[in-house]
């Protein structure tokens, strides 16, 4: 396979973007990606478009046709990838695979999701879950993770206060983030007092419900050099499946397929856990961040939460976790939020984060998830 | 939700049906056309035993609207004693009485009342077993 760079991004503000269409919203973050990129819309080949649920949430399909004719891309390939809130990380391993195998030589991931339309955006998440074995039970997508998180508690003794320490380090790092939905700091007490969701998570224990769109180019590594880009690489692109219904899986306190992603991705790139200097995790809840952290091997099971309290996954400590603000507080767009990560690690890994640059970022790595781990994608991203 | 889909799951709701394969053993709830195990097309017809303990659980307070009318409610995963496990809601005891561990049996109750449609839609609850 060849070696394959990403030559520009592009990122709406997330939010509640009540004026702006779906279709705008993609548009505007390929519009910012190709002025990146300095390259003509012209050069475009193919575009691999991650989007959960235009469908439910939106009452529109065919994302590839409307998405990319409202682009200015019409006559490119285009294909929507769906695998729930793991779509956009989807999308970016399509791309990524489509320059890799030489199809194609110029290549957009993008993501979208318009959840602020007037849907029940509950009942729209919930199809992430298994319809008739988890949700017919009144089993909500917090009380999923719930269970994963009380799981956690009785077997590791991780508390509530542990998961507190992500919201806040999370807000901590967003508010030095201007795309950010919630670039606001909270306190232990904020997350401590507010309103109860589904024991043990509260509402700051939760990602917010989100707009907006991301889209990355990519190209040879050849390519990237003769434009005289940052030469920022995919090192390593690790997916996995598993049961959609948490009952399926042996044990609700893991979540095996992102150990098994994260296993394929840094084996491709021939790197450890110890070589990251950052990462991008998919918090869509407090309790989720831990999990990954300990099922991608950078921390042992139940080790995540005392590291988080003492501040070892935040922005000057030894590992910082999340610095765009993650879900929690960047927003979770679900099908925009994959390809939004790697916006982030491309950011870094270029020095251009500002108040939130991670010091000598030079090998970052994305992990994003579908449903509660029925999907998972890592992604390994090194600048040269 | 559309009622072919509600009938077709009549058999499991109100009756626990599961399937086990008769190459290996397995059991699956609901019943799978191709074993997880070892990727057998056979299975039989089996009645899943009633009794289990709650693997984890989580208080809902905030449900859908089809689930209003009872919170706050506990959800859970219910292990069987044939190993099995599912998810369900867990009544007839107060909400945060329900902890890991906790003995339970499966009962047959309503479940939802869809409040634009005035549908009523039934199935398994766990009921915890007084000890």
């Amino acid at each position: 396979m060849r070696e394959v760079a990403i030559i520009g991004v592009g990122m709406t503000k997330f939010g509640e973007l009540w004026e702006t269409p779906m279709r705008d919203l993609y548009a505007r973050a390929v519009a910012d990606c190709l002025s990146d990129a300095a390259v003509e819309r012209k050069q475009i080949q193919s575009a691999y478009i991650g989007c959960m649920s235009s469908g439910l949430f939106n009452g529109q399909e065919h994302l590839a046709s409307i998405l990319t004719d409202y682009a200015g891309l019409a006559g490119s390939a285009a294909t929507r990838v769906e695998s729930a809130c793991a779509s956009g990380g989807a999308a970016f391993r399509a791309a990524y695979l489509e320059v890799a195998s030489g199809a194609s030589d110029f290549v957009i991931a993008g993501g979208v999701e318009k959840m602020n339309d007037g849907a029940d955006a509950t009942y729209c998440l919930a199809t992430a879950a298994d319809q008739e074995y988890e949700v017919y039970h009144g089993v909500t997508f917090p009380g999923l993770y719930a269970m994963i998180a009380s799981a956690h508690m009785h077997k590791h003794g991780t508390t509530s206060d542990m998961l507190a320490h992500v919201a806040v380090k999370n807000h901590r790092h967003g508010a030095k983030n201007p795309k950010a939905q919630f670039p606001v700091e909270i306190t232990l007490d904020t997350v401590r007092n507010a309103v109860r969701v589904a024991e043990p998570l509260g509402l700051f224990d939760c990602s917010p419900v989100s707009d907006g769109a991301a889209a990355v180019l990519l190209a040879p590594v050849e390519v990237a050099r003769a434009l005289g880009k940052p030469l920022v690489t995919i090192k390593g692109s690790g997916h996995a499946v598993d049961a959609i219904a948490l009952h399926d899986r042996p044990d609700p306190s893991r979540i095996p397929s992102v150990a098994l992603a994260a296993q394929r991705a840094f084996a491709q790139a021939g790197v450890a856990t110890g070589d990251i200097d950052f990462c991008e995790v998919h918090d869509c809840f407090t309790i989720a961040e831990l999990c990954c952290l300990e099922e991608m091997g950078f921390y042992e099971a139940g080790r995540a939460g005392p590291a988080t309290v003492a501040g070892e996954t935040a922005l000057g400590g030894k590992l910082p976790v999340n610095p765009s603000g993650g879900l929690k507080s960047k927003g979770h767009p679900v099908g925009a939020t994959g390809v939004g990560q790697i916006v982030e690690l491309y950011e870094q890994l270029s020095g251009r984060s500002g108040d939130r640059q991670v010091a000598d970022a030079r090998l970052g790595l994305a992990q994003n998830m579908g449903g509660s781990g029925g999907s998972c994608l890592v992604h390994i991203l090194e600048v040269k | 939700m559309i009622s072919p889909r509600y009938h077709r799951e009549i058999p499991q709701r109100y009756r626990l049906e599961a399937g086990q394969c008769t190459d290996c053993g397995e059991i699956h709830f609901p019943p799978r056309a191709v074993c997880r195990k070892c990727g057998g097309t056979e299975a039989e017809t089996i009645t899943l035993p009633s009794r289990g303990k709650v693997v984890t659980s989580t208080i809902c307070w905030i449900p859908p609207a089809e689930f209003d009318n009872q919170k706050p409610y506990v959800n859970a995963i219910v292990e069987l004693t044939n190993g099995v496990r599912l998810t369900c809601m867990v009544c007839e005891a107060p909400p945060d009485e329900v902890t890991v561990g906790t003995e339970v049996e499966l009962v047959f109750r309503k479940l939802q009342h869809e409040p634009k449609w005035e549908v009523i839609r039934y199935g398994y609850k766990a009921r915890v077993i007084a000890g």
